[in-house]
């Protein structure tokens, strides 16, 4: 038998096998799905803050769908820091007016980029957010500049409502 | 093998073995021939059975009482703790028992390293152990995470995080492992299931792995092939059950000794307050058993090579029948890898060590060096070995460097002449 010619047999088994995979997919997928975020999870999307009572220089946290949230309050020294620093000593080349369009309001994600944890406010070596899980320092806008973390931390969605309330999500 | 002509004595017991040849396998299981040189380093597989025994049944009870949900997760722990009847005695043997798991485990692959255990025909065995090691390590991070205090609530995430060092799908896969944006009751849920469930597929590959070590049967300290059953060997029953029990008993020891003294010693003070998502404890580190992987990790400055990193440290165990070139087995017959051997094993205890440390300074540079120790160790020192070492005779018996005074055949005629003066 060196040379074998297709015949009907092979095409029952082929066709056999693709029907059984598809049909073996379609029963593992929601085996699979059902580990993602549920619809009460998804709910929990948006969160409004009042932030009225934020004295400039100080940062409030917020819960947004089980993460922190960090909304600072941000001096114009602060502010002036934040817009000085140029993009070539940035790991993550980004600006501070694409991270807080209102510059006094510095919202973001108070999660490490390298592995989760929750930096800690006004520390490090940038006046910023320092963690202390592995030392990644971040700047007043929430850059990496130092550490292990390969990212900035995150801005998530938000807008504000009125002058006096932010909705994230 | 000699079991397959064996026939129980009782009729019963025939008409029950003729069926389902339960009292062969019994048979097997008593007269298997044992090499007669195995030393205490050999008794470390009886105990990791109890190990895992103990495990199961204190988890057992303990899922009696532990509710799997983020909001009363933390009370049951202290519910058991302080009103169900011996909940406490339960709680410290099945935390202290995971450590205890570990320190038997690395001591057991420790004792294949020095004698040469992995090497052909026994690399299946091998790997199938680096499996349980792999599913010991899920089983216990799982199982730190169920108290759900911070250091439960902080590891879950940072370890599941790792996986968001996957390029492109990282994300997604940590968002479906936590099953939201966040470490949370659904995260909880799903590794009491996955904790109760691996203890179980543990105990499957353990099977195997004895089933697997029961076809070539044991390595020795003299680490030859030897013939069985011969003069080389005993029968498991009484010698080995006898000597495995000793050494049980002198591990139930220790074991006890941190039960009932320093129960709290090898955890966390941090993990006695309840888990907090807006609060990261000061120090983040992992249990002692997983510290020199940690290490690893924090060694390298890149998160997805950190990660590449941690993870090779344990995959490459699985290449080492491969990457060992030498044909000889024991240390004993092997004077430089018997060196680098204790080198490795300094290696990987000062991993630990900078592990446990803050990644900064001199502990970062010991623990860069050491994690490119490590490598060199399995990759470059061992294949070279093979080739390059000059190693002593091996003896043809066990029996003949015994009768014979030395493992060599000259040496041992030089040492009858100084006998004869």
């Amino acid at each position: 038998m060196s040379e074998k010619k297709t015949n009907r047999r092979d095409f029952l088994f082929t066709a056999t096998y693709a029907v059984g995979a598809v049909g073996v997919g379609a029963t593992i997928w929601p085996m699979i799905d059902q580990m993602n975020p549920d619809a009460s999870v998804k709910a929990l999307a948006s969160t409004e803050v009042d932030v009225s009572l934020v004295d400039p220089g100080k940062t409030i946290t917020v819960l947004w769908r089980g993460k922190p949230v960090f909304i600072r309050r941000r001096t114009q020294d602060e502010i002036a820091e934040a817009r000085a620093v140029k993009l070539d000593d940035l790991k993550d080349p980004q600006k501070d007016e694409d991270r807080a369009k209102d510059p006094e309001w510095l919202v973001m994600l108070g999660v490490c980029t390298h592995l989760g944890c929750v930096p800690l406010d006004q520390k490090g070596d940038y006046n910023g957010w320092f963690c202390p899980c592995h030392g990644s320092h971040y700047d007043i806008s929430g850059r990496i500049r130092k550490g292990p973390a390969p990212t900035n931390m995150e801005i998530p969605k938000y807008e504000f409502v009125n002058a006096n309330t932010i909705k994230i999500g | 093998m000699s079991d397959h002509d064996y026939t129980p004595k009782s009729k019963v017991g025939k008409w029950f073995n003729d069926r389902l040849p339960l009292l062969t396998l019994a048979n097997h299981l008593t007269d298997y021939p044992t090499p007669k040189n195995l030393n205490y380093w050999w008794t470390f597989g009886g105990i990791l059975t109890f190990c895992l025994i103990t495990q199961i049944v204190t988890g057992l009870t303990l899922a009696m009482h532990y509710i799997a949900h983020a909001d009363m997760a933390f009370e049951s722990v202290e519910h058991i703790m302080r009103d169900v009847n011996y909940g406490w005695l339960i709680r410290y043997i099945h935390a202290n028992g995971a450590s205890m798991f570990f320190l038997a485990v690395y001591i057991h692959i420790f004792r294949s390293l020095f004698y040469g255990s992995y090497k052909s025909p026994r690399e299946i065995i091998w790997i199938i152990g680096i499996i349980i090691y792999l599913l010991m390590m899920a089983a216990a991070f799982m199982g730190y995470v169920l108290p759900w205090g911070q250091m439960s609530f902080w590891g879950a995430t940072v370890i599941t995080n790792l996986f968001s060092a996957i390029p492109l799908v990282g994300e997604g896969i940590v968002t479906w492992l936590w099953g939201g944006y966040s470490v949370d009751n659904p995260t909880l849920t799903r590794f009491f299931t996955l904790h109760y469930l691996i203890p179980f597929l543990i105990l499957g590959l353990v099977v195997l792995h004895i089933w697997a070590l029961h076809v070539p049967g044991n390595n020795n300290p003299v680490g030859i092939d030897i013939k069985k059953p011969s003069k080389d060997t005993v029968p498991f029953h009484p010698y080995i059950v006898i000597k495995d029990g000793f050494a049980l008993l002198m591990f139930m020891i220790v074991f006890a000794f941190f039960v009932f003294y320093t129960p709290n010693i090898l955890g966390h003070a941090d993990n006695y307050i309840e888990a907090d998502p807006l609060v990261t404890p000061a120090h983040i580190v992992p249990e002692w058993y997983l510290l020199p992987f940690y290490a690893i990790l924090r060694s390298v400055p890149d998160k997805l090579l950190g990660v590449v990193a941690m993870l090779s440290a344990i995959l490459i165990l699985a290449a080492l029948p491969w990457l060992d070139t030498s044909k000889i087995r024991s240390a004993v017959f092997r004077p430089l890898y018997k060196q680098f051997y204790w080198i490795l094993v300094a290696d990987v205890l000062i991993l630990g060590y900078v592990g446990a440390m803050p990644a900064e300074g001199l502990y970062l540079l010991i623990a860069r060096v050491a994690t490119a120790y490590y490598f060199i160790h399995f990759l470059v020192i061992l294949p070279v070995l093979g080739f390059k070492e000059k190693t002593i005779p091996v003896p043809l018996s066990i029996t003949e460097p015994v009768l014979g005074g030395s493992v060599n055949f000259a040496t041992a005629k030089n040492k009858e002449s100084t006998i004869d003066k």
